[in-house]
């Protein structure tokens, strides 16, 4: 079985639909959830920062997107990778820093992209994202391919200089972007109750000429809502909108965070609030799909996540002569 | 066929070839137009200086003025690089740097080393650099070495019309993210430029005067600077070489250390200040490349440490003249071991 995840649902969610979303969720959650256990064991070189506990977020905005379609991520960009057709893995491999990854081993957690899929990678630099994001905007736009292009941000990000810029040239460029704010409380370990000036991020949105909208990013179905309005807007050259997603993050800021800063709202979100659990009970209840149906998808995900962990830890680091190429396409 | 035109205008000729010639060549900057959402004329500026101007009307929808936020637009050019433009957008002064150096030195510059090969990036940022237009300290500095020193970019400097055209036109078509720097005192000047396309190659040094007693390497309006020196020393019987690297990165330094092995004294002349300058860069990589051939210690004629002044006394002391290269190559020449 391929890793890759077909990302496109239509509007109409139906079974298979519904089974697609599912494992994009199930999967970026086991694979976040294995990354943690197999940092702790110290195999993993460098810096990994987790999405688990945000599945909802990318998978219902990714649900409307093609190859046409760009987004940007940040350092915690795992999520947005599986969700936009990443394979998982190469991710894996990249994250192990091995010559079969993503990116040749040469990026790591914070930089895993894949052009061909339109995923401009994860980011190191808070705020890094947004302005690349009107690129491609104004790319699609220009060689009028109808793409549009998403820019993942945190709550962090959202105070940044580059974020608030490109809120005013997409709308002053009229571009077909949107701009997902995912607010899960922390900027690292500084609550954005504090370092946000307004209440929600969404009111910035005014300030820059944007619709801005709040979602529960516990819920997938709100998000993918949310997202369909968003992208047919922008789709149809009617500008760029403001998404802000509320939840949590369940791991740390990064993986050895000992997160002293924290209440317990992890423990009370995986057990209330959880978007797998949610997403579950409100498809099997409504009879969509089937416990089986999942329970076989959770099956092949874990046999996935498995085979990926064995194959980036046999797989080998990159030769020696890599450190010198693919700084310039000539020099 | 050749005639005399301006840098301004051989930069503006070749942006204007460059985008009859390739639909995705896109431009933009502040006020790279001048005029959008104001009441009077459209491409009322065409750029603070001018470059711009007339291409809005030419090619409608493919040139824009920004709003003043380079982190955004900036990124925005790079972004839309890796989507299939080929943006030129500008940093109108390369002092502005630092409100857009992430986009370009942590973005731009290692996406194709960070994602494995994968992306390519043909962005070019057009920026003036350069001190004596009395821009003070803000508008007036030299910051080539900050740019030279970050792998992933490409940095071109031309010294005259005929190079910035053809540069131009070669970092237009380059692959890799290129940053462009005009010489704001070179706008002005003239010189033959052909009428036609025609790309100057990165990496290849011009041989501006041919010599065998010294050799100088100058860059941007220095080159001007050092052919005035040239030709009082040639009066004083010493002949100097001047080397134009024209790019600092990629750099020909085959073309200088050549050079020095023949005449055994080295002169750089470099406008920015002093520490970790490409005066120090190259003066380095010859010592260590061409020790043996050396009859002198390298000679380093660039601006003091200090920020660019304003009183046009103060500035006219900034900048190196051709009196203060004279001096470096006697102190050369007169060298003895």
């Amino acid at each position: 079985m391929t890793g890759t995840l077909p990302t496109t649902v239509s509007q109409e969610l139906g079974p298979d639909a519904l089974l697609q979303v599912y494992r994009t969720m199930r999967t970026i959650r086991e694979f976040e959830e294995r990354v943690h256990e197999e940092f702790a064991s110290g195999d993993i070189p460098g810096f990994v920062h987790l999405y688990a506990g945000e599945e909802a977020s990318a998978t219902g905005v990714c649900s409307h997107l093609d190859d046409r379609d760009a987004i940007a991520s940040t350092h915690r960009g795992h999520g947005h990778c599986i969700a936009k057709g990443v394979d998982p893995k190469e991710m894996m491999a990249e994250i192990y820093g091995r010559a079969t990854g993503s990116c040749k081993g040469k990026g790591g957690s914070m930089h895993i992209a894949d052009l061909s899929k339109g995923m401009l990678g994860a980011n190191g630099i808070v705020g890094g994202g947004p302005p690349l994001i009107c690129g491609r905007a104004l790319a699609s736009k220009q060689l009028g391919t109808g793409g549009v292009a998403v820019a993942f941000f945190g709550d962090g990000a959202s105070n940044q200089g580059t974020t608030l810029e490109s809120l005013n040239l997409a709308t002053v460029w009229n571009l077909p972007a949107i701009f997902v704010a995912e607010n899960n409380g922390y900027a690292e370990a500084t609550s954005s109750t504090w370092s946000v000036a307004t209440d929600d991020i969404a009111d910035r949105a005014a300030a820059f000429g944007m619709p801005g909208v709040i979602v529960d990013g516990f819920d997938f179905f709100a998000v993918h809502e949310a997202a369909g309005e968003a992208v047919a807007r922008a789709r149809e050259g009617a500008g760029p909108t403001l998404i802000e997603v509320k939840f949590t993050r369940y791991f740390g800021h990064f993986e050895g965070d000992q997160q002293l800063y924290r209440g317990d709202e992890v423990a009370q979100a995986r057990e209330k609030l959880d978007c797998l659990k949610r997403f579950r009970a409100r498809v099997t209840e409504s009879g969509e799909l089937t416990a089986d149906q999942l329970d076989a998808v959770d099956r092949e995900v874990a046999t996935l996540i498995d085979s990926s962990v064995d194959e980036a830890k046999a797989a080998p680091r990159p030769a020696a002569s890599e450190l010198l190429t693919d700084v310039y396409v000539t020099y | 066929m050749a005639r005399s035109i301006s840098y301004r205008e051989a930069i503006n000729e070749a942006l204007d070839q460059e985008m009859a010639r390739d639909p995705r060549v896109v431009v933009f900057g502040e006020d790279n137009v001048g005029g959008t959402g104001s009441p009077g004329e459209m491409d009322a500026w065409g750029g603070v200086l001018g470059v711009t101007k007339g291409l809005y009307g030419k090619y409608p929808g493919r040139v824009m003025d920004t709003p003043i936020s380079e982190s955004a637009f900036i990124g925005a050019a790079i972004g839309a690089a890796t989507g299939g433009l080929r943006p030129v957008a500008e940093l109108m002064f390369i002092d502005f740097l630092g409100v857009c150096f992430d986009q370009i030195f942590n973005q731009a510059a290692k996406f194709r080393y960070m994602f494995g090969g994968k992306a390519v990036t043909p962005v070019v940022i057009r920026t003036m650099w350069g001190a004596g237009l009395r821009a003070a300290a803000q508008h007036s500095q030299s910051l080539l070495p900050v740019f030279t020193h970050i792998p992933g970019l490409k940095v071109a400097a031309p010294s005259n019309p005929y190079d910035a055209k053809g540069l131009l036109i070669a970092a237009i078509r380059d692959d890799d993210p290129v940053i462009f720097a005009e010489h704001k005192m070179l706008y002005e000047m003239t010189g033959e430029v052909p009428e036609e396309s025609y790309v100057i190659p990165f990496g290849e040094a011009n041989i501006v005067r041919e010599g065998s007693d010294v050799t100088i390497v100058a860059i941007g309006r220095m080159v001007n600077t050092a052919t005035e020196a040239a030709a009082e020393l040639a009066a004083a019987g010493i002949e100097a070489e001047i080397i134009d690297p024209r790019t600092t990165s990629p750099l020909d330094l085959d073309t200088i250390l050549e050079s020095v092995e023949n005449t055994g004294r080295l002169v750089v002349v470099d406008e920015s200040n002093p520490r970790c300058s490409l005066a120090s860069d190259i003066g380095a990589s010859v010592a260590h490349e061409a020790f043996g051939s050396l009859r002198a210690p390298i000679q380093m004629v660039t601006g003091p440490h200090t920020p660019v002044p304003f009183a046009d006394s103060l500035e006219d002391l900034f900048i190196p003249d051709a009196q203060k290269i004279i001096g470096a190559v006697k102190t050369a020449v007169d060298w003895s071991k």
